[in-house]
């Protein structure tokens, strides 16, 4: 059994630990609510947005734009959400595992898909293991704001506009709640699934005309749909974050009772000695 | 008099919801001025301020871009960023104006003018705005 020392030592390091998981959970938890509050902030804004370019897409059947049109997938894009630093648990790994899983299948070469990054764990991630990195954006804000990642963005959107990449593809964590996040994958270019939504009421008059505005809206659209994924990824980022330094404060604590008990063990085994010790060496001088 | 309800969304929440008599905005292709009964309309402003007028009061905002959207009576603007005059960080403005026109100016090859540009407009429009 350990001495008595050792095990004092080891009680008091894991309470030090604990301390800092369970402020790192509160720091999370706080963090969390403001991205919710942001992520809900932002819904007006990206519904309005697919209200009006689906009416747009649903009024007349002869709109055309590069980014409505489904080209041969060449060369696939995908757009990854991590975290910069580490401590949340599976959230990262859970997004890159579907990242290497999608490569695997779909892929048979490297230059059949690029990447463009955000946060510093896919970066590092993708740099060893050689898959080809376009574009990354590292150290964007735990609340980020529109101009934060508008010029990478805009730079992926154009990817797809100049024929660089057929096909765009995002990978991200949503936030489900505050104890799930999913990885999720979405297809974002070519725009898709238009005709299905919005309302076909208002017949519109445009002004100077159609094909002008989808020049101007759609790029929007897409820069709002990726801004749009990286807040729900923010808020499952502080979410897991929160989880797993919750989970690391309960199993500290689990620690410490353990260790308590066999440091109470350990002191009572001494004292029975020393009592033994002194009853033999009473009866000894009898 | 009938009024229109103006809204204007960017992707950091709304910024703002009222009435308005009437709302006259600058679209890339020219001014233009909505009133109510409008018919549905939908066309991309460039980066200007957006006047919306209530009696005789007179209300701006510097809108960067962005479309606008007009049915039934509710004018939406959706732009990347929009402020109203008391938001606008002046200092900063000016400070973004004069790194634009240092940027035109320095007459390099590796400065992006369009992006230059379209930061002077930015910042030449909070700054009318914030200045009225």
């Amino acid at each position: 059994m350990a001495s008595l020392r050792d095990i004092k030592a080891r009680i008091d390091s894991t309470k030090k630990t604990k301390q800092i998981t369970s402020a790192m959970q509160l720091v999370s938890a706080s963090k969390m609510n403001k991205a919710e509050q942001n992520a809900k902030g932002y819904v007006p804004y990206s519904e309005k947005m697919q209200a009006v370019v689906a009416n747009i897409a649903n009024s007349s059947t002869d709109v055309s734009h590069p980014m409505l049109q489904t080209r041969e997938v060449k060369k696939t894009g995908y757009l990854v959400i991590t975290s910069d630093r580490g401590l949340v648990g599976g959230y990262n790994s859970n997004v890159l595992k579907t990242l290497q899983n999608t490569i695997h299948e779909r892929h048979q070469s490297p230059d059949e898909y690029t990447v463009v990054v955000v946060g510093r764990k896919g970066y590092d991630y993708c740099r060893k293991r050689n898959i080809p990195v376009t574009n990354s954006i590292l150290g964007v804000a735990d609340h980020p704001v529109f101009a934060d990642i508008k010029e990478i963005a805009q730079s992926t959107v154009q990817m797809f506009t100049d024929g660089e990449i057929d096909e765009l593809n995002i990978i991200y964590n949503h936030y489900a709640s505050a104890i799930s996040q999913v990885p999720t994958k979405k297809k974002l270019l070519p725009i898709e699934d238009l005709h299905e939504q919005g309302d076909l009421t208002a017949e519109y008059e445009y002004e100077p005309n159609q094909d002008e505005i989808l020049k101007v809206l759609l790029p929007l659209y897409a820069e709002s749909l990726i801004f749009g994924a990286l807040l729900d990824g923010k808020a499952s980022e502080h979410a897991a974050s929160m989880n797993a330094m919750r989970s690391a404060t309960d199993n500290a604590n689990d620690l410490i009772d353990d260790l308590t008990l066999s440091y109470n063990r350990a002191r009572q085994a001494q004292i029975t000695q020393q009592i033994s010790e002194i009853v033999g060496g009473a009866s000894a001088l009898e | 008099m009938k009024t229109l309800t103006v809204s204007v969304v960017t992707p950091n929440g709304p910024v703002m919801e009222n009435e308005a008599e009437m709302v006259v905005a600058r679209a890339e292709s020219g001014e233009i001025g909505i009133m109510p009964n409008h018919i549905p309309l939908v066309a991309p402003l460039s980066i200007a301020a957006v006047r919306l007028k209530q009696g005789n009061d007179e209300h701006q905002l510097a809108v960067n871009g962005g479309v606008m959207e007009v049915s039934s009576n509710k004018v939406t603007i959706l732009a990347q960023s929009a402020e109203k005059p008391e938001e606008i960080d002046v200092q900063r403005a000016r400070e973004a104006k004069e790194r634009a026109e240092e940027r035109l100016q320095s007459k390099q090859d590796n400065v992006d003018y369009l992006r230059a540009e379209l930061a002077l407009q930015r910042a030449m429009n909070r700054l009318d705005v914030a200045n009225k």
